[in-house]
């Protein structure tokens, strides 16, 4: 069994800010996966989502369903980060006020990503893009 | 005990989501920050805050709490109220400050009021 689903995520658009990862939610409740293992996945993919709302341009996630496993790519066109040891540190946030206002820009996201996840790799190219990939095993 | 019960030892306003009046409430989160809420509430947790927008709810759907308490007389901006009604998900308020509001709310679940 594999299941492959795509989102598209626009930079910016804070009202839609976690659709995919509410659709992934739903998809996974259906499949039967363990709540413990959802709650993980959900974090996650909502921290990760959030992120490209918060700081990219645009972006998308791909996930994939097998049998034991799901993998989350998410790929975004934006800014980059220069140091990615330095965003993973807790508290640390380049995110406006007006994101701050909002109460996001806290500088938890990627360690709750962390926490949650079984392999987590980050990869980014400054000026050009972000690429998150996780696998969380069921 | 459900979300109606505390609207009614606590007299707060409802503002929308009915439908989730029977939700569970198991203890309670206070916090601002929404990456705080979505790594650290857990399951049947209401949430006191003063965030007023809908990405709260969004935390609240996909971390499944009961229902959001809004603090010092705050109101749900628009689009909060109709995520609220898609969810399920209770907005209430109340004028008591955080502290208060937290205060009372503890002793009522700990069966002290
Ligand atoms: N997709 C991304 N593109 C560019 N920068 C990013 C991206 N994701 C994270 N960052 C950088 O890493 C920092 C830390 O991210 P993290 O998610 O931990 O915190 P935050 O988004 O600032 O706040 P919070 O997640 O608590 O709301 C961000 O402030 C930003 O500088
Ligand atoms: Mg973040």
């Amino acid at each position: 069994m594999v299941i492959e689903q795509t989102y598209f995520i626009r930079g910016g658009d804070f009202s839609h800010a976690g659709d995919a990862s509410s659709k992934v939610k739903k998809l996974l409740k259906q499949l039967g996966v363990d709540a413990r293992k959802i709650k993980n996945i959900v974090i996650a993919l909502y921290e990760a989502e959030v992120n490209i709302v918060a700081h990219a341009w645009e972006g998308m996630i791909r996930i994939s369903i097998e049998a034991d496993r799901i993998s989350c790519t998410l790929e975004d066109k934006g800014p980059g980060i220069e140091d990615i040891g330095q965003a993973m540190v807790e508290g640390y946030s380049t995110a406006s006020k007006e994101v701050r206002e909002m109460g996001f820009g806290a500088g938890m996201g990627l360690s709750n990503i962390k926490r949650n996840t079984d392999v987590l790799e980050i990869t980014s190219e400054v000026g050009v893009g972000t690429k998150v990939y996780m696998v969380n095993y069921f | 005990m459900k979300v109606s019960d505390l609207i009614i030892a606590l007299n707060l306003h409802l503002f929308c989501g009915d439908d989730g009046l029977d939700n569970e409430v198991s203890g309670a989160y206070v916090s601002d920050l929404l990456s705080d809420v979505m790594g650290f509430a857990k399951e049947g947790e209401v949430w006191i805050t003063l965030q007023t927008h809908q990405n709260v709810l969004a935390v609240a759907s996909l971390r499944d709490l009961p229902a959001v308490i809004l603090v010092k007389g705050l109101e749900p901006d628009a689009e909060m109220r109709q995520h609220s009604e898609r969810e399920g998900i209770p907005v209430l308020g109340t004028s008591m400050p955080t502290f208060e509001l937290a205060g009372r709310l503890y002793m009522l679940l700990k069966g002290m009021e």
